[in-house]
């Protein structure tokens, strides 16, 4: 239970952080430290157990901890713009985040213990792409987007074309993803949150975040929903044609045909914690029970005039 | 080919330590066969267990989840620097002793320190916060009972004695956050 040794380096500014990262040019070998692909550490709550039990053994790990100009947190009317080293705990705190994209704070409610909180990233979570985790569903949800850098310049790759695969991200080698940006809540627009997992903290079974936004007449005028744990990536569903003119104020009905919606279209996997099948149902049963909270949320927004 | 060390310097229970040490060395591991401080207990090694928590600037960290030369230059209190200079137990400390918030102890070194930062932050939990605060720290005796009258319990002496919550002057600053 001990990691594998690998080259180390420590920038202290972006450019120095990518020049680390910057793939060894052939014949360069000790300049770059141990040659070989770079792989970025930031709060290492997912790197550091792989790396532990042997399942990862990069040859050459930038630790950005000490990039001061990456421990950002900007919010502003368009959206949450979160930089590579802020802590979960940091943004779940941010009145000013949650004012404007409440679903990241419910996430991150769920995302393992407050005390791992600490030092994982947001934007670390998302470059690790695991598809059973909270973040990555998030992201693509609200149609959000990740900051690229490299020693070559920057893009932006939106959260659709992000996540290629169970821990895959559509980053290349030699850059590092210095912000995630998630937009800001459309008004008449409730979120919710929900999952199920064996323990409190676990990674979910199958967890369904979901937006529903209301008409002026309090009917549902778009509903939509990200799952987690139930393919190989995050999987968004529109779910507005099964839940067209629900009447909110009613409470939207039972959702059953949402539900359903949702159970013909995730493709699970069965594994030692559930079924294929049972995390199947867990989709529609989960699915009403965001819907439904969604819709209270819209409403209690859309009275309060946002 | 030898493996590369590197410098570690870091404030630990107040004192100024230095060790080298390869990268790969875990903060559990430093703390406790480097710097001979084995109050920090390691369980799982993979952050489950919560057994090797330890405050990073006054934060609660998994210890076996950082590696030694990223904790360089900042602070770090461990179990054995929750007691006052002369001993006397943290009164974090003096609930689990009243309240039997233990039996074999292994798991404990994990949540005094938990639970440490848990009421500087939360002085007045709820039961749920309580809960949320410890859910993260496994223990295989108590069942988690006598644990969460613990937290009320040191809540309560913290109350009646505001200056005693924290670990001792110059810790758990805000340096970190």
């Amino acid at each position: 239970m001990k990691p594998p040794p690998f080259a180390y380096r420590a920038p202290r500014t972006l450019p120095e952080a990518l020049a680390a990262l910057a793939p060894a040019a052939p014949g360069t070998g000790s300049d770059t430290g141990g040659g070989g692909v770079g792989k970025v550490l930031a709060g290492g709550q997912s790197l550091i157990p792989l790396l532990n039990m042997r399942l990862a053994a990069p040859e050459r790990l930038v630790d950005i901890n000490r990039v001061a100009e990456l421990d950002t947190l900007e919010v502003t009317g368009a959206g949450v713009r979160v930089g590579a080293l802020a802590r979960h705990a940091r943004v779940g705190r941010s009145a000013e985040a949650a004012a404007v994209q409440p679903l990241l704070r419910r996430a991150l409610a769920h995302v393992a213990h407050p005390v791992v909180r600490n030092r994982g990233t947001v934007v670390g979570s998302l470059a690790h792409a695991d598809p059973s985790a909270e973040l990555p569903a998030v992201l693509a949800l609200l149609d959000g987007s990740v900051e690229a850098a490299s020693a070559a310049g920057r893009r932006t790759i939106p959260a659709g074309g992000f996540f290629l695969g169970p821990l895959e991200p559509a980053l290349l080698p030699g850059e590092l993803a210095v912000s995630a940006f998630f937009p800001a809540l459309p008004p008449r627009t409730g979120t919710a949150f929900v999952e199920i997992a064996r323990r409190h903290g676990d990674y979910a079974l199958v967890g369904v975040a979901a937006t529903v936004t209301l008409d002026a007449g309090l009917r549902v005028a778009a509903a939509r929903a990200g799952y987690l744990s139930v393919a190989g990536v995050p999987l968004v569903l529109d779910l507005t044609a099964a839940c067209a003119g629900a009447d909110a104020v009613s409470g939207g009905g039972d959702w059953e045909d949402a539900a359903a919606y949702a159970r013909e279209r995730v493709d699970p996997e069965s594994d030692i914690h559930a079924s294929a099948d049972y995390r199947r149902h867990l989709a529609g049963v989960l699915t009403g029970r965001a819907l439904r909270a969604a819709t209270a949320d819209a409403i209690d927004r859309a009275g309060e005039g946002r | 080919m030898t493996e590369e060390t590197f410098e570690i310097e870091l404030t630990v229970n107040g004192v100024r330590r230095t060790a080298r040490a390869p990268a790969r060395r875990l903060l559990s591991d430093l703390l406790r066969h480097g710097l001979g401080l084995t109050g920090t207990h390691v369980g799982c090694e993979h952050g489950v267990c919560g057994c090797c928590t330890v405050l990073l600037d006054g934060e609660p960290v998994r210890s076996c989840l950082m590696f030694a030369v990223t904790a360089s230059g900042h602070e770090v209190t461990t179990v054995e620097g929750l007691a006052a200079p002369d001993g006397e137990m943290s009164p974090v400390q003096r609930a689990f002793q009243e309240c039997h918030g233990l039996q074999c102890g292994f798991c404990t070194p994990g949540f005094l320190c938990t639970v440490t930062a848990l009421l500087r932050d939360t002085p007045r939990p709820t039961d749920d916060e309580i809960l949320e605060g410890i859910s993260g720290n496994l223990c295989r005796c108590t069942g988690y009972q006598n644990i969460r009258r613990s937290v009320r319990r040191a809540s309560e002496l913290i109350a009646a004695d505001p200056a005693s919550g924290g670990p001792p002057a110059g810790e758990a600053g805000e340096g970190g956050r």
